[in-house]
């Protein structure tokens, strides 16, 4: 049933590539196995969509090589773009034209015959919830149909790798759901997926593995187990009733946990990373001991959570800097393009 | 019974659970079917382009409503201080302003394209396994329908005014056909600045500042030889306006072989050089 579910789908090394001044990959080395998940988690302007890009032959490194499922993808690329698909960061389908007739149009041109390209546009459109909608305009599908349509035409000819980037962006909770259980059905049917994504989480329900992307180069390496416990594994949030206890909340919780505390913007909030690997508690323990002794120090706490790291968190731990301020170096980037 | 029917359009009828069987059955690869064929590729693009007028028709404005106010303009703008009369002056006048409208119209081809290739869509065409010029030559099919459609406007107007061709049904044909390649040919320039260009805004300046001259400083108004000489050396080498005497002579009924040599020779060079040249910017984009 699967076409091939061992060795590299993707084999990169040193993958260069710059917009004018910006170097949009300082040299990424990526090993995706075939038949799996794999996630690259990274801010915006990371360089995760440049990565895509080139894998998917749409742009050329300057430097570096890649290959997919062993053929080069700037000297072979059309050997690469027979086995894969590509549904990008902002819909891949044309707007103007209706669900139906994306699906016939790109079935066409992948060599089927009309009476099959329609049947095969059928059977996607209602395995993808979408028959209704199936003679309206792309342009007036809501967010997560969009999505849809978009995943739907990149699986019309069931590639060996798919690229997703970002496929959850902006989407509601309910379609990202909806997304999540399509690419989980896509890659128990033998494709490879490779996944950009800026949330945690999402790497963590669906990768097997996950690159940290920054600065246009892979920064950590490993299974989304890996990765947590080399960070953390979650994050305890805290709001005091009194701003002034602050300070003294700051010391109870440094002892109890043993980890640097972080003090937020918000005068009355407080930040720590517990769960840290080699502690010999687990994060939820570590955390009732912080909460004991803060009320035995008499301080009381309105607000308080243990959440997995965000990417920020994470992000901090790797590199000592926030992921936010990237978004201008996104800016210039398009600009370059 | 009645409201079963009633669809809201912003709102969906059921909420989608994706079930993994139903996804199962469509991800079952199938034989992979023969890539299509160079010109099969092609005309599917082309028919995204007649979709693209089924559903946005209002972009059949620039091929009717502008082709018929150039006609009416300089007919009666011209006519009298040209000619004897504006009838007069349009059986001379009426292929310029065709070739004059249509080779204007070109260059939306190039803010079609500059604006498309900002969308995704794009991004999933150049990864498909096709000929890679397909995209961009069915793109190029469907302006030719609208060249020939802006052709038919304009010979429909030209009729009811008057204009009355020698060379009949045949001869009109034979020169809307010289018109209709010299224009494919000519669309790859615009692909090329289509491509290039940052912003619609500037395709469509530098598009004007080429269109201007190439279809003014020819024979499209007046005969060259009232001209200084300077300027006839410019109105003789200009493709348009070999094109301009290649149709004249075809719809009056003789034909200008020097001519229609010299437009066949000008539409190869621009397929090759500008062809070449958007091909080498559609491929390193």
């Amino acid at each position: 049933m699967s076409r091939r579910t061992t060795g590299l789908a993707i084999e990169a090394e040193g993958l260069t590539r710059s917009f004018g001044d910006t170097r949009a990959l300082a040299g990424i080395d990526l090993q995706v196995p075939a038949g799996t998940v794999y996630g690259l988690l990274g801010p915006n302007g990371a360089g995760k969509t440049t990565a895509v890009r080139v894998l998917a032959t749409l742009l050329r490194p300057d430097g570096g090589t890649a290959r997919v499922f062993g053929h080069n993808v700037v000297t072979e690329a059309d050997a690469v773009r027979s086995r894969v698909s590509l549904t990008g960061q902002y819909a891949s389908v044309d707007e103007d034209l209706t669900g139906t007739e994306n699906l016939v149009l790109l079935a066409r041109l992948l060599g089927l015959k009309k009476p099959a390209a329609r049947e095969r546009a059928a059977a996607l459109l209602a395995a993808f919830g979408l028959t209704d909608a199936s003679d309206r305009q792309v342009k007036k599908y809501s967010g997560g149909m969009r999505r849809r349509i978009d995943i739907a035409a990149s699986i019309l000819n069931t590639p060996d790798l798919l690229f997703l980037d970002e496929p959850t962006t902006g989407l509601d909770p309910r379609s990202r759901n909806q997304v999540w259980e399509i690419i989980r059905a896509v890659v128990a049917h033998g494709t490879t997926v490779l996944l950009t994504t800026q949330y945690l989480d999402e790497a963590d329900q669906l990768a097997g593995r996950i690159a940290v992307v920054d600065h246009g180069r892979v920064i950590a390496e490993g299974t989304p187990g890996e990765l947590k416990s080399s960070v953390g594994s979650g994050t305890v949030h805290l709001r005091l009733r009194d701003p002034g206890q602050r300070p003294e909340a700051e010391k109870v919780l440094q002892a109890a946990l043993g980890v640097p505390v972080q003090l937020e913007a918000d005068p009355v909030a407080l930040l720590a990373r517990v769960g840290e690997a080699g502690s010999d508690l687990d994060a939820s323990a570590q955390a009732a001991r912080a909460l004991g002794d803060l009320a035995r120090a008499g301080i009381v706490v309105d607000d308080f959570s243990l959440g997995q790291p965000s990417l920020d968190e994470v992000f901090l731990a790797l590199t000592d800097h926030p992921a936010v301020p990237a978004d201008e170096r996104d800016d210039q980037l398009e600009a370059a393009r | 019974m009645s409201n079963a029917t009633t669809t809201t359009t912003d709102r969906a009828p059921s909420v989608y659970v994706p079930s993994a069987e139903a996804l199962a059955t469509v991800l079952a690869p199938g034989a992979r079917p023969p890539r299509p064929s160079a010109l099969g590729a092609s005309l599917t693009f082309g028919w995204r382009a007649m979709l693209k007028i089924k559903h946005v028709p209002e972009q059949l404005f620039d091929v009717t409503a502008f082709p018929i106010i150039m006609v009416l303009m300089f007919t009666y703008l011209f006519g009298g201080a040209l000619a004897d009369s504006p009838r007069d002056y349009l059986q001379f006048f009426l292929p310029g302003i065709m070739v004059t409208s249509v080779v204007m119209i070109t260059m939306y081809t190039g803010l079609g394209l500059n604006t498309d290739i900002e969308k995704g869509v794009f991004d999933r065409f150049r990864t498909l396994p096709v000929w890679r010029p397909a995209a961009l030559v069915g793109m190029i099919f469907g302006d030719v329908l609208r060249y020939i459609l802006a052709a038919l406007v304009i010979l429909g107007v030209g009729l009811a005014l008057g204009f009355r061709p020698d060379g009949g049904v045949g001869g009109v044909a034979a020169g809307i056909g010289l018109l209709v390649v010299f224009s494919f040919a000519f669309s790859w320039v615009w692909t090329f600045f289509g491509l290039v260009l940052r912003s619609e805004k500037s395709v469509m300046g530098v598009s004007m500042m080429v269109l201007f001259p190439l279809t003014f400083l020819s024979n499209v108004f007046v005969e060259p030889s009232t001209m200084p000489g300077w300027l006839q050396a410019f109105v003789n080498v200009n493709p348009v306006t070999q094109l301009v005497a290649a149709v004249r002579a075809a719809m009056s009924g003789s034909s200008d072989p020097s001519s229609t040599m010299w437009l066949l020779a000008w539409s190869v060079g621009f397929v090759v050089v500008f062809g070449t040249l958007t091909m080498y910017r559609y491929n390193r984009r």
